[in-house]
């Protein structure tokens, strides 16, 4: 509420360049996620194990997947509530077609088709009839939901080809690394080019710190969210064919509330909520470490309840500690005055 | 609505003066045009709508003693949740921590029965009350002084609130026998057909929209989330009043809880899992803003019964009930597209009369 009332800007470029690098939420994810995977490796019996890793990355992969275009999403000021839904209805869509005497190929492509067409809607609502993302993404997360579990009701596709399935669950040659690292591997490099190293990227940024000045500086507001919540569908869509083959379960009612799985990962990775900040490598710091704690307390045998206390600590604390240390810092007396001729006035 | 009044100047439509000066319109008139034009009318006759169709394809969807009490019963719940959350929405926060504080307080009733068999009723409900009103003041005084949006707030005590019901409750499962009898009745108990639970909800739901509607600190609340910023330099007590918001919606959440385990007698560990989406859903549908500023409770009042009565008729209609939540996908995305529309028009009208006037 109160961002509105300071000025917001994207990078503080007075500090030298090792306090831009070193001391940000990005590089404090990084430190935590390498500490908690250290203390696991030394601590957590069979952490260092064979199948450890397998299954921590196949875990996290749809999650990793669906943090990349949802990132450039609230780093705009949106949000998408609607990708689990998505996920769902992918998931479905390949069972009924594969069911229907589609390959699985054919099927896949129909349900990215199908992602890419919800992806359409939210986008069009959103940035042409400009309605608020979060009342929009509540309306389609039951939309698409509803058609999912419409389409199939509580029955599951199990037959999928044999060949397809195994694609899912396979690692990469000898490697404890599963397949889907591969497609993963090369999204992120693109939507890191795209977030941190395009024209559209720097767009991305501005309409998240202002949109009004970024529409006066040429940014195409409206089909820069329209590109996004599209991406964001077709990712979804991958994310949801993937679990789909890798469980071997076409379900209407597949990875449901792993929207908010997802957001919390993009937040606690320093992506601020009122948009404008933000970078892509502390977002997969972000999911890497829900994934690695939650790894690391099953084979502690720690039940998934104290994980999901961990992580909702972890994101009330991420926000909550800028605010707290900035309070704390204002009542510390002040150092010298600055020596800025523009502000020492003031 | 063009139709000049007699009472009034001549050229001042209803519709204007409504807008611009209500004071010069009879009090008749006023309270006639404000029902006629509000948003509550519209979802209430798509409500009416509904009913109407089901009950003329199946009889007893509304005149049969079950249908009806399950008519007013089944939304009773969701509608204490839905009243929580419209005024939250109001201060332009939302509250995604309602179901799990829901879950905790379900479980709270049970234990309390299992371990203190003799405790009155009317303590439990206050245990609750007062449990879910603590964790609605964590929330609030998280969002109040943190200078953090709700959403990332309340979604990390989502997590928390409902790690710990499942930590506390580990592999226990409260059931109906575990429950004394005097309070499952209460849960189908009802007062000239009336359900108990559901009178509950509409006193609720009376006293709250009654403040929202005539005190000054519901008024300040719907100040606050039109400009949160105008507020603060205005000089409300934003942070108390934010407060209050959450620790209402909090303890609704809490009264909430006792009620789906008087109505359903089993507590397992996904109760409340994604009802905060349907509250939010409730009160969108029923003409709140996302954004903070405007609607009523009624309304989200209306949007529950909605969602809940929709979820029952669907059978009726020849629909299975499958189809449920894409029906709602699309009340929900017809609600804010209607609000959007009318928001417009509304905008342009006061242009005009000021360029009139």
């Amino acid at each position: 509420m109160s961002a509105t009332t300071s000025t917001r800007t994207y990078a503080d470029y007075s500090a030298p360049l090792w306090r831009r690098w070193l001391l940000t939420r990005e590089t404090a994810v990084i430190a935590l996620t390498a500490a908690v995977v250290l203390y696991s490796l030394a601590n957590v019996p069979n952490f260092d194990g064979p199948l450890t890793l397998k299954f921590l990355l196949q875990d996290i992969a749809p999650i990793l997947l669906i943090a990349l275009p949802m990132t450039l999403i609230i780093i705009t000021g949106e949000i998408d509530l609607s990708v689990a839904s998505i996920m769902g209805l992918s998931s479905v869509l390949l069972g009924v077609l594969h069911d229907a005497g589609f390959s699985v190929p054919t099927a896949a492509l129909l349900a990215l088709l199908a992602g890419l067409a919800c992806g359409a809607l939210n986008g069009f609502l959103i940035a042409y009839v400009g309605l608020p993302s979060l009342a929009v993404t509540i309306g389609t997360l039951a939309l698409f939901r509803g058609i999912a579990v419409g389409l199939l009701g509580t029955t599951a596709i199990t037959d999928f080809t044999e060949r397809w399935a195994d694609l899912a669950t396979d690692t990469i040659g000898e490697t404890r690394i599963p397949l889907v690292m591969i497609p993963f591997a090369v999204l992120a490099v693109a939507f890191t080019v795209l977030l941190h190293f395009s024209t559209f990227g720097r767009g991305v940024y501005e309409i998240g710190l202002n949109d009004e000045a970024a529409r006066f500086t040429g940014v195409d507001v409206a089909r820069t969210k329209l590109v996004l919540f599209l991406l964001s569908g077709v990712v979804s869509a991958l994310a949801g064919i993937y679990f789909t083959l890798r469980y071997g379960s076409a379900r209407g009612d597949n990875a449901t509330g792993y929207e908010l799985q997802v957001i919390a990962a993009v937040l606690l990775g320093g992506v601020s909520i009122f948009g404008g900040r933000g970078r892509l490598h502390g977002v997969l710091a972000g999911v890497v470490l829900i994934g690695v704690i939650s790894s690391a307390l099953r084979l502690e045998s720690v039940t998934v309840n104290v994980t999901n206390i961990i992580v909702g600590l972890l994101l009330v604390a991420s926000v909550i500690l800028p605010s707290v240390l900035g309070w704390a810092g204002s009542r510390l007396p002040r150092k010298a005055p600055s020596k800025d001729p523009a502000t020492a006035g003031v | 609505m063009s139709t000049p009044t007699d009472t009034t100047d001549a050229q001042v439509s209803t519709g204007e003066a409504l807008l611009v000066e209500p004071s010069r319109l009879s009090p008749g008139r006023r309270a006639l045009t404000t029902v006629l034009r509000s948003r509550e009318l519209s979802i209430f006759l798509v409500l009416v709508a509904v009913v109407v169709l089901a009950t003329t394809k199946n009889n007893g969807f509304l005149f049969s003693s079950d249908g009806w009490r399950n008519f007013l019963l089944n939304p009773s719940i969701l509608l204490l949740l839905a009243v929580g959350q419209a005024v939250v929405i109001i201060t332009r926060n939302v509250d995604l921590s309602v179901g799990s504080t829901m879950a905790l307080t379900a479980y709270l009733t049970g234990r309390l029965f299992v371990d203190q068999p003799n405790l009155p009723i009317v303590v439990v409900v206050l245990a609750c009350l007062a449990l879910g009103a603590a964790l609605g003041l964590v929330n609030g005084l998280l969002v109040a002084y943190g200078k953090v949006p709700a959403l990332v707030i309340t979604l990390g005590t989502l997590y928390i609130y409902r790690g710990i019901m499942l930590t506390w409750a580990g592999s226990d499962r409260i059931n109906a026998g575990d429950l004394p009898r005097d309070f499952l009745a209460l849960g189908t108990k009802t007062v000239l057909t009336i359900p108990v639970l559901t009178l509950i909800a509409v006193v609720v739901l009376a006293a709250v929209g009654y403040y929202l509607h005539t005190a000054r600190g519901g008024r300040e609340l719907y100040a606050i989330g039109s400009d949160p910023d105008a507020a603060v330099l205005y000089g409300l007590p934003v942070r108390r009043r934010l407060l209050a918001a959450f620790v209402l919606s909090g303890a609704l959440a809490g009264l909430a809880g006792v009620l789906y385990t008087a109505r359903y007698g089993t507590v397992s560990s996904s109760v409340g899992s994604g009802i905060e989406l349907q509250a939010v859903a409730a009160a969108v549908i029923g003409g709140i803003a996302i954004f903070g500023g405007s609607g009523t409770v009624w309304g989200a009042a209306i949007g529950a019964f909605l969602l809940i009565t929709i979820n029952r008729a669907l059978p009726s209609l020849g629909i299975e009930d499958f189809w449920q939540r894409a029906v709602v996908g699309v009340l929900i995305l017809g609600a804010i597209v209607l609000d959007r529309v009318l928001s417009r028009r509304q905008a342009r009208k006061l242009a005009e009369s000021r360029d009139h006037a």
